[in-house]
């Protein structure tokens, strides 16, 4: 059962479920060690974007504009740009510029390539920066686009081939948790010390203190690895719900010969198995046996806690390879997904979420590029016990008086959006508590005798 | 901590500006100035609502965001499409954190919707004007609304979408008042170009429209006010308690239908004087309501305000409630005020914020014996900061007369000036002076810096530099300033507090501070084998 816009013939959008391009490119930037973002485009962009992203992720998040006005709007952004990439090279010294384009300097229709060869022709600066361009219209795709189509555009910019192979292992991870991201490079370190993983924003999105000022927090991939990857054995892409022609993997698989492996993202033990069996075969090591053991100890639970948890329906929604993700998770587990619901329109929704799924997904309504009344509509009789996703989800949560489970993003209605962990055995273990504990929570809250042994 | 060293002004602006390119900071050095305020208030000059220098982190937003999230977010009873990609509805959807409270659950309440027409690649190439005037009837199918409007985004204005005659033929088919608003984020420099386009476009479709003529002694309006965490529950609470009756707010827990009735006020009262004195200007040309400057934010201010309405009316009746109203809130106040400033007292505040805001809240920081340093606004103009007697000398540039001045006349009907030009200059005199905002400046001490539009590295080295106890700014910058062991008060969403207005709002605003400058988090900063600098562990850790 798959209802897409087209079909509804909808016109206005009622509360999206997902998020502009450029943010995605924001995001993906924040990953690797002393890059900087500069959006191509209105001052306001630059500014909702941060005022979102630290809304989440509460950490500094300093993002560059190239403050178009009218006038820019009309004569071209040349000029701005050039201003703007000179003052963020002197106030960051950054080792890398990410420009993203907005709305606004893609309608104009400036050409980024040839303004970065003006920029590189006429400027006076020693020791520039990399430059790495993304276009991102946000009127074409959502901000996952933009995240896979920075991954593309920093791979295509700086990895080389040496002609020196070696069984490296790249790992592209999709749009989770900067704590899920610290556990990747764990699991990832544990079969061989080489490797390229990026984006990597645990660091530079959930940090400490500071002694002094830093214009730049520390962290991410280091730009010398990145180069590396196109000597790798292979690649691990951990999303599946995109275009080839936006995928990293697919680019190194084309131009350097590295397989590419496209495994999306790892909850759940079938989906993480997978993720595991690669990293094996690429590096040529074995899983360590803490993995093993973690992985013994999420089984186990998921035999504890199935006279809780079995026959409950449950609504999924928020990016497509979280969705996907977590409606796998829920097959193996015995909740019933009932709806599963994006904003995304990469068009492989519905084959992803069967391709990783028993029979338990059958029935799902498998809702793509939909937003959130929809879902409210599309799920008025199906009668939920449970909402998975993110904080946007808590007026239906709150209408319908079931429980709101938070993943992905954003999560600006509860403390620790950062450390929220969704991926590997150990993060599917922190959200298959916390799911089943929601069930739990509600059946005591609900329950006439205040039981407190359940 | 509230010892401090004394530091030069001066050389704290030129370490600041020492780090730009010659042109920048010759541009910066304007925007930055050592308050000193001589006879008659005058202050130095400042610039103010020029351009951000490209690349430089900036706090401002753009021109939708002021039109669309600040001015007509907080109104709960009207459709607010915005016409483009899906990013802007997003990012403005409920994140001011406005309150509003409906009489009754029927009351239409759409705040908590975005909506969008979402804009695909189709509509950039082949123009969106068919998918709006869809939205449009889409959005009154489903809800029924009394109003509709719509907010263009900036590949709106680029691709030439004339949202103004979709509205207007979506006004006649569907009988309801549909009208936009070209506010496209490249207008302008900052969110000031959208509160100027809001002001227009809500005198022109909106303020006026109903004839009814509501009931009331002393009708006010209060305008400025956007109900940020419950401020205008407390300033509603506190009027209709002095027997003043409240025809409408723009825009803090507002509907349209209130604002269609804004007319039949008698006084205007103005709050944030950026955002809306062009709607008190325009109300006051075209039907004869005064305005004055009013301010509901700290003890002192809120008791003038008060005061000041009561003495318009000049009813004895109203003038005793008023002051019998504030005796029993200062009786209140007091106690707490007087417990907190002796362990605030001497501590020491930036704010910048907003276009009123960073006037407004030194007076909560003075009354609990905290100085402010430095303060300075994202978005005003030279005016908040000098003070409206400037108005005449502020030059108008490129930027600002893109956005329509609109040529009001007097209503030939309506037009009723509700005090002689002898009673108000009467009570000018008595100290209720009308058209007046004297700005921040003059009520800044000496030697303390004023900057407009600080950006992320001035606000870094003003922290180096003078180690403010606490600095207020928006939530953009809280994550940096904390991440230095300075607290962060954000005064555009008041982080997940409020309300800090009236007499109610100031005591939890000094229990906030108290909090926040009192607090011990920031000795843990380091964990204790890290504080221990030896010279042999050193030697241990490089070796």
């Amino acid at each position: 059962m798959t209802m897409t816009q087209e079909e509804k013939e909808k016109d206005v959008s009622r509360n999206a479920c997902k998020l502009c391009t450029p943010f995605g490119a924001c995001l993906a930037f924040k990953g690797v060690t002393g890059s900087m973002t500069l959006l191509h485009g209105s001052q306001g962009c630059a500014t909702y974007i941060r005022r979102y992203m630290i809304s989440h992720f509460r950490e500094p998040i300093d993002i560059a504009s190239s403050n178009f006005t009218e006038d820019t709007a009309i004569f071209g952004g040349q000029k701005n740009f050039g201003t703007a990439v000179e003052n963020v090279i002197r106030q960051y010294s950054p080792a890398l510029i990410g420009i993203a384009t907005t709305c606004l300097s893609e309608t104009i229709g400036d050409d980024i390539k040839m303004l970065v060869h003006m920029f590189k022709k006429d400027t006076e600066v020693e020791n520039l920066p990399e430059i790495v361009h993304v276009s991102t219209p946000s009127y074409n795709g959502t901000h996952s686009d933009g995240y896979y189509s920075t991954i593309r555009a920093i791979s295509d910019t700086l990895v080389e081939k040496t002609g020196f192979c070696t069984d490296n292992v790249n790992v592209f991870p999709g749009m989770v948790s900067p704590a899920d991201l610290r556990y990747l490079r764990e699991i990832i370190s544990s079969f061989n010390d080489n490797y390229v993983f990026f984006p990597d924003y645990a660091d530079t999105l959930d940090g400490p203190s500071w002694d002094e000022y830093r214009p730049i927090p520390e962290g991410g991939e280091k730009i010398e690895n990145i180069r590396s990857a196109g000597d790798s054995a292979g690649t691990i892409e951990l999303f599946s719900c995109l275009d080839d022609k936006n995928s990293a993997g697919k680019l190194l698989e084309d131009k350097f010969g590295v397989a590419n492996y496209r495994i999306g993202m790892p909850i759940g033990i079938r989906k993480t198995d997978a993720f595991i069996d690669a990293l094996e075969r690429i590096t040529g090591s074995h899983a360590p046996a803490w993995l093993s053991a973690e992985r013994g100890r999420l089984v186990d639970s998921y035999i504890d806690a199935h006279k809780y948890i079995f026959g409950k329906k449950a609504v999924v929604f928020g990016d497509e390879d979280m969705v996907v993700g977590i409606t796998s998770l829920l097959s193996e587990i015995g909740i019933t997904t009932v709806a599963a619901v994006s904003g995304g329109k990469s068009g492989k929704l519905e084959s992803e979420i069967k391709r990783n799924n028993d029979a338990s997904c059958d029935k799902a309504m498998i809702m793509d590029n939909s937003d959130f009344e929809d879902m409210a509509e599309a799920i008025e009789k199906l009668k939920p016990d449970l909402l998975i996703g993110n904080s946007k989800g808590y007026m239906l949560a709150r209408k319908l008086k079931i429980p709101l489970v938070r993943t992905g993003f954003p999560v600006h209605d509860r403390f620790g959006g950062a450390r929220i962990q969704h991926v590997g055995y150990r993060g599917t273990q922190q959200l298959f508590d916390r799911i089943v504990n929601a069930i739990i929570e509600k059946r005591q809250k609900d329950g006439d005798w205040g039981y407190t042994y359940m | 901590m509230s010892e401090k060293k004394e530091i030069d002004p001066k050389a704290a602006l030129d370490e600041i500006l020492s780090k730009y390119p010659p042109k920048v900071a010759r541009k910066r050095a304007k925007q930055m100035v050592i308050n000193e305020v001589g006879e008659n208030e005058q202050v130095p000059q400042i610039t103010a609502n020029v351009r951000t220098v490209p690349g430089i982190i900036t706090m401002r937003g753009c021109c939708y965001a002021g039109c669309k999230g600040v001015v007509l977010g907080p109104t709960r009873d009207i459709i607010n499409i915005t016409h483009g990609p899906i990013g802007c509805a997003y990012y403005s959807w409920l994140t001011r954190r406005n309150q509003t409270k409906p009489k009754s659950e029927e009351d239409d309440q759409f705040m908590t919707y975005a909506f969008s027409t979402d804009m695909e690649d189709s509509e950039i190439i082949f123009g969106g004007e068919k998918k709006l005037a869809q939205a449009i009837q889409e959005a009154y199918d489903i809800f029924q609304p009394k109003a509709i409007s719509v907010f263009s985004t900036c590949p709106v204005g680029l691709i030439g979408d004339d949202i103004h005659q979709v509205c207007k033929s979506m006004k006649e088919k569907l009988g309801i008042n549909v009208f936009g608003f070209s506010c496209e984020g490249y207008k302008g420099v900052s969110q000031s170009a959208g509160h100027h386009i809001a002001n227009n476009q809500l005198f022109k479709h909106v303020i006026g429209n109903n004839e009814d003529k509501p009931e009331g002694k002393y009708k006010f309006n209060l305008l400025g006010e956007y109900n940020i965490g419950g401020d205008a529950f407390v300033i509603e609470e506190l009027l209709e308690r002095c027997g003043i009756t409240l025809i409408s707010t723009f825009s803090g827990n507002s509907t349209i239908t209130s604002m269609e009735m804004a007319h039949h006020a008698d006084l205007n009262g103005v709050m944030c004087h950026r955002s809306i004195n062009y709607v008190a200007e325009m109300i006051e040309q075209k039907y004869g309501v005064p305005w004055i400057k009013t301010n509901f934010i700290g003890p002192e201010s809120t008791s003038k305000s008060l005061r000041k309405i009561a003495q318009f009316f000049g009813d004895q009746e109203l003038i005793d409630k008023v002051e019998q109203v504030i005796a029993e809130e200062m009786d209140k106040l007091i106690p707490v005020r007087d417990a907190i400033r002796e362990r605030c007292l001497g501590k020491t505040a930036m704010l910048f914020v907003g276009g009123s805001r960073a006037h407004h809240y030194q007076e909560l920081f003075n009354s609990i014996g905290m100085n402010t340093l430095a303060a300075g606004y994202e978005f005003a103009h030279r005016d908040d900061y000098e003070g409206r007697k400037v108005l005449p000398s502020i030059k108008v540039d490129a930027d600002s007369r893109n956005i329509e001045e609109l040529e009001v006349e007097p209503d030939p009907v309506l037009y009723n000036p509700r005090k002689s030009p002898e009673e108000m200059e009467k009570l000018a005199a008595a100290g209720v002076p009308f058209k007046e905002y004297q700005g921040m400046m003059p009520d800044m001490k000496n030697e303390t810096l004023v900057i407009d539009d600080a950006n992320e590295w001035e606000t870094e080295k003003l922290i180096e530099i003078y180690k403010p106890d606490i600095y207020c700014a928006g939530i953009k910058e809280k994550y940096g300033i904390q991440k230095h062991g300075i607290p962060c008060k954000q005064l555009h969403s008041y982080d997940y507090g409020g309300p800090y207005a009236g007499y109610e709002g100031a005591i939890n605003f000094f229990k906030e501070i108290d909090r926040l400058v009192n607090a011990n988090i920031w000795r843990h900063v380091k964990a204790p084998w890290m504080k221990d600098t030896s010279p042999t562990l050193e030697a241990t850790y490089n070796a």
